[in-house]
């Protein structure tokens, strides 16, 4: 064998009908139930991501309406105080783990291959796995609190309250469990994202011309391999600690210590939130210069901000933790670091405001979610600056302050570019347009209702207000605060629910959009939509970060143009271009894996695993283990034709 | 098309040497593997230096080297006879390759035997102190890491039998290959943590 019988010199061509059909054939999901359970089309993938985060989103946001009900007034008692405890933490570990990371990841599965110029993902098979397990996590969470043993101690989930002596029930197990399933999927899909920017982007995409998004994305995804073993380990030995008598957070005299516990979770927790920000910042970077009419100001600025605000987001997880009685010189170092992110969080800001006030702004609706969002990250970001310094935060630790500050980071920056996001791609997705006048109505109620709720949660925390606590005396001047707190609830709420309607609406009845609605300069928008199951028909060669915008842009006729209807034909099978790292030069051509029920049988035996460690039935675990273990060897096993080079049959 | 991206010429097709995306996946699920033993490492040094009562971490004093050094070698050789198949299928010496596999594989299970005895003969167990649930949750996770190499070594060992692999279609081997040297030379600061700080003074 030498290297010569597994080389072929790909064609180049134009797109024409002929080939689409062909290739139509070669990459279309069978229909039914079986194609259904198993696809590993990324554009299906993450349309179930979306959906799926989107029904957590809802879940959690009618527990928070309960909770706030209840304290909407001092000494209401529509709630006890642990069905109070399961709400609040049902609540936060949705909307952080079970939404807001999950959302992002949908809008990325769906985006990255047509933004990089790819026919799929580098590992298809594993982005189906990464969904299931998802899915099962989820399920397995809200299994405990359909039993009413849903986790009750805090999203954070501190001991010793946690640990066995004090919380007696299958509550945290469930949690603990629960969240090591859930970062098994985390963590797949972090390498695939990975693994698909080094390896599956466009001819000429070198890296200094990916969208911002695809920097977002890659960004929390090392940043996730990196820090998802953290908090597996620590819920992995809360399990133990609380099933076979460990002592790792031991604080009776095992030698263990409950510090060790918000370490690791903050070790963890802190790079989490930057995780479930980027992807968005990115969305916002990519989109809101679309309705300035010009490139993004600051290109390069923004992407190495986005880099470095991961890598010093890895050294502030103490800012969590100033109350806990660590030393002073702990404090400072922690405290300056995590002020110093002011700086690239600041490069951001400024660099969408000057495109803004440089460009020829269009109000559309994804225009206001994504201009509102700088206000919000800015008012965010103003109170965690606060809270990073050591004497603020020991006067507002633990009071609805920090509650405000969350609400502003994660709704600000997560929920507003993702309604952005859903108003500027649905037409992607769909091929439909979202109604704009209801989308007008949309954006001002969730803004109104948001500001309305969260912005007297500042004050009520300067009053001193703690969180968690299920209820309030009267006469602490809280009241008021609180019922406008709640109303400002509700009218986000219905909020959400305009945005729901209206893609309930336009998916049907929407006005037919066309391939580039927007006018918008990326790749994404060069196929047609729905994009078809290949993306493209021919695989595009880029030259510039705006390939559709180039005949405007070009400074000189003779500059080197993109070419997005011209390129490498693949026809041979399921064929994807491999390039290199850096300047994106083709350097293989790879294989992509067809459907299959692997991922589905993996994802369910390594639930099964979860499951069997719940109930200590350790010959469910093995079984399971087992099946785990033959599956991944058939999936695995090598094809002896993957590097056939002859023609094959056509049918 | 321009003269700046080669479209022209042939390509390798499928999953050759390290071009092939599990190679590259393989790269992060190690990362993140060593990312996990880090937070071990981490939780093992941030235990040991809070206070202890005398001779309790480690409990039973300074573990002892009888076992561990020379059981430390047998791993480290594994990952030679790993290297030496890898080496052996570029150039195409299937036999060899299937020798070196065959040889690691034994050697992993060896490791594994010895490290059945070392857990054996410990005074404390799982639930005794801090120290020994520390000692036995990082050997334990290395122990699993090791089932699982063994395991990757003998499907890779099984697909060399059958003839899959030749110096040109190789990646299986290499990631499989590049799974168990990331598992030996884990072992080796987990080796230190546990072996050789105790010696160094950090003990109660």
């Amino acid at each position: 064998m030498t290297i010569s019988d597994y080389t072929r010199a790909p064609s180049v061509g134009t797109e024409q009908p002929e080939l689409a059909a062909r290739l139509q054939k070669i990459w279309e999901t069978a229909p039914g139930i079986g194609g259904w359970l198993s696809t590993v089309d990324h554009k299906e993938i993450g349309l179930r991501y979306i959906v799926t985060a989107f029904a957590f989103l809802i879940l959690g946001g009618v527990e928070a309406l309960v909770f706030r009900l209840q304290l909407s007034w001092s000494d209401r008692h529509l709630l006890n105080p642990e069905q109070y405890d399961q709400l609040f933490t049902m609540h936060g570990m949705t909307m952080i783990f079970l939404y807001a990371g999950p959302v992002l990841s949908g809008f990325s599965n769906y985006l990255w291959p047509l933004l990089l110029g790819a026919r799929d993902m580098a590992l298809p098979r594993l982005n189906a796995l990464s969904y299931w397990i998802y899915l099962f996590a989820g399920i397995f969470l809200y299994a405990a609190f359909a039993i009413g043993f849903g986790p009750n101690d805090g999203w954070f989930n501190y001991v010793p309250l946690a640990a066995r002596a004090y919380n007696g029930g299958p509550n945290i197990d469930f949690y603990a469990l629960g969240m090591i399933l859930l970062g098994i999927s985390t963590t797949v899909g972090a390498v695939n994202f990975v693994v698909t920017f080094m390896r599956m982007r466009a001819p000429g995409m070198s890296i200094n011309r990916v969208p911002i998004l695809i920097w977002g994305t890659l960004t929390a995804s090392m940043a996730n391999i990196f820090a998802i073993p953290a908090v597996s380990l620590a819920f992995f030995l809360l399990w133990m600690d609380r099933n076979v008598g460990t002592h790792f957070f031991d604080t009776a005299g095992g030698g263990g210590s409950a510090m060790l516990w918000q370490h690791l979770f903050w070790m963890f927790g802190h790079p989490w939130v930057y995780a479930i920000v980027l992807p968005a910042m990115g969305m916002v970077s990519d989109g809101l210069p679309v309705f300035c009419r010009r490139p993004l100001v600051g290109y390069s600025a923004v992407a190495l901000a986005t880099v470095a605000t991961m890598v010093l987001g890895f050294g502030v997880w103490v800012h969590h933790m100033f109350a806990t009685g660590l030393p002073n010189i702990s404090l400072s170092f922690f405290s300056a670091a995590s002020i110093i992110i002011a700086v690239p969080s600041a490069v951001g800001v400024f660099a969408w405001l000057a495109t803004i006030w440089t460009g020829r702004p269009v109000f559309t609706t994804p225009f206001l979610f994504f201009a509102s969002f700088i206000l919000l990250f800015t008012i965010g970001g103003v109170s965690g600056f606060m809270t990073g310094s050591v004497p603020v935060d020991w006067q507002l630790t633990d009071t609805y302050f920090v509650v405000a500050h969350i609400h502003y980071v994660l709704i600000g920056i997560n929920v507003f570019p993702v309604a952005g996001a859903i108003y500027f791609w649905f037409p992607k997705f769909t091929g439909r347009m979202l109604d704009e006048r209801l989308g007008r109505w949309n954006f001002w109620t969730m803004f109104v209702g948001f500001n309305l709720g969260f912005f007297p949660m500042h004050i009520s925390g300067l009053l001193g207000m703690p969180r968690r606590v299920y209820t309030y005396a009267e006469g602490m001047g809280w009241d008021w605060l609180n019922l406008i707190t709640t109303l400002g609830s509700f009218v986000f709420a219905a909020g959400v629910l305009m945005l729901i309607w209206n893609v309930l609406k336009s998916v049907r009845s929407g006005a037919i959009a066309g391939d580039n609605p927007w006018d918008a300069p990326t790749l994404e928008w060069a196929t047609s939509s729905p994009p078809p199951p290949y993306n493209f028909v021919v695989i595009p060669t880029v030259q510039s970060r705006h390939p559709l915008w180039e005949d405007r842009l070009a400074s000189r006729p003779d500059e080197a143009r993109s070419h997005p209807h011209a390129g490498l034909v693949l026809e041979h099978g399921r064929e994807a271009i491999g390039t290199d790292p850096l300047d994106a030069q083709p350097d293989i051509i790879l294989k992509m894996p067809g459907d299959s029920y692997a991922p589905l049988v993996f994802a369910i035996a390594v639930t099964a695993i979860f499951i069997g460690l719940l109930l200590l039935a350790w010959w469910l675990v093995a079984l399971a283990a087992v099946v785990t273990a033959a599956t991944t060897v058939g999936w695995l096993w090598p094809e002896r034709n993957l590097g056939e080079t002859r023609e094959p049959a056509r049918d | 098309m321009t003269d700046r991206i080669a479209l022209e010429g042939t390509l390798p097709v499928g999953a050759i040497d390290t071009r092939a995306s599990g190679w590259w996946a393989m790269i992060f699920v190690v990362c993140t593997e060593a990312a996990l033993f880090g937070y071990l490492l981490f939780s093992y040094f941030y235990l040991a230096v809070q206070p202890h009562a005398p001779g309790t971490f480690p409990e039973g004093g300074t573990p002892s080297l009888a076992l561990a050094l020379p059981n430390t070698i047998i791993l480290l050789t594994s990952s030679v006879a790993v290297g030496w198949a890898q080496f052996n299928i570029q150039r195409d010496d299937s036999l060899r390759l299937i020798i070196g596999l065959a040889v690691a594989v034994a050697l992993g299970v060896v490791f594994l035997i010895v490290q059945y005895f070392e857990w054996a003969q410990k005074p404390f167990t799982l639930s005794s102190t801090a120290y020994s649930s520390l000692y036995f949750v990082i050997t334990g996770f290395h122990m699993m890491h090791v089932v699982v190499g063994v395991g990757v070594l003998a499907t890779v060992l099984v697909w060399s039998a059958l003839g899959y692999f030749n110096r040109v279609r190789y990646a299986p081997i290499h990631i499989g290959a590049l799974y168990w040297h990331f598992v030996d030379a884990v072992w080796l600061a987990v080796f230190f943590t546990l072996y050789i700080t105790p010696l160094l003074g950090l003990r109660a």
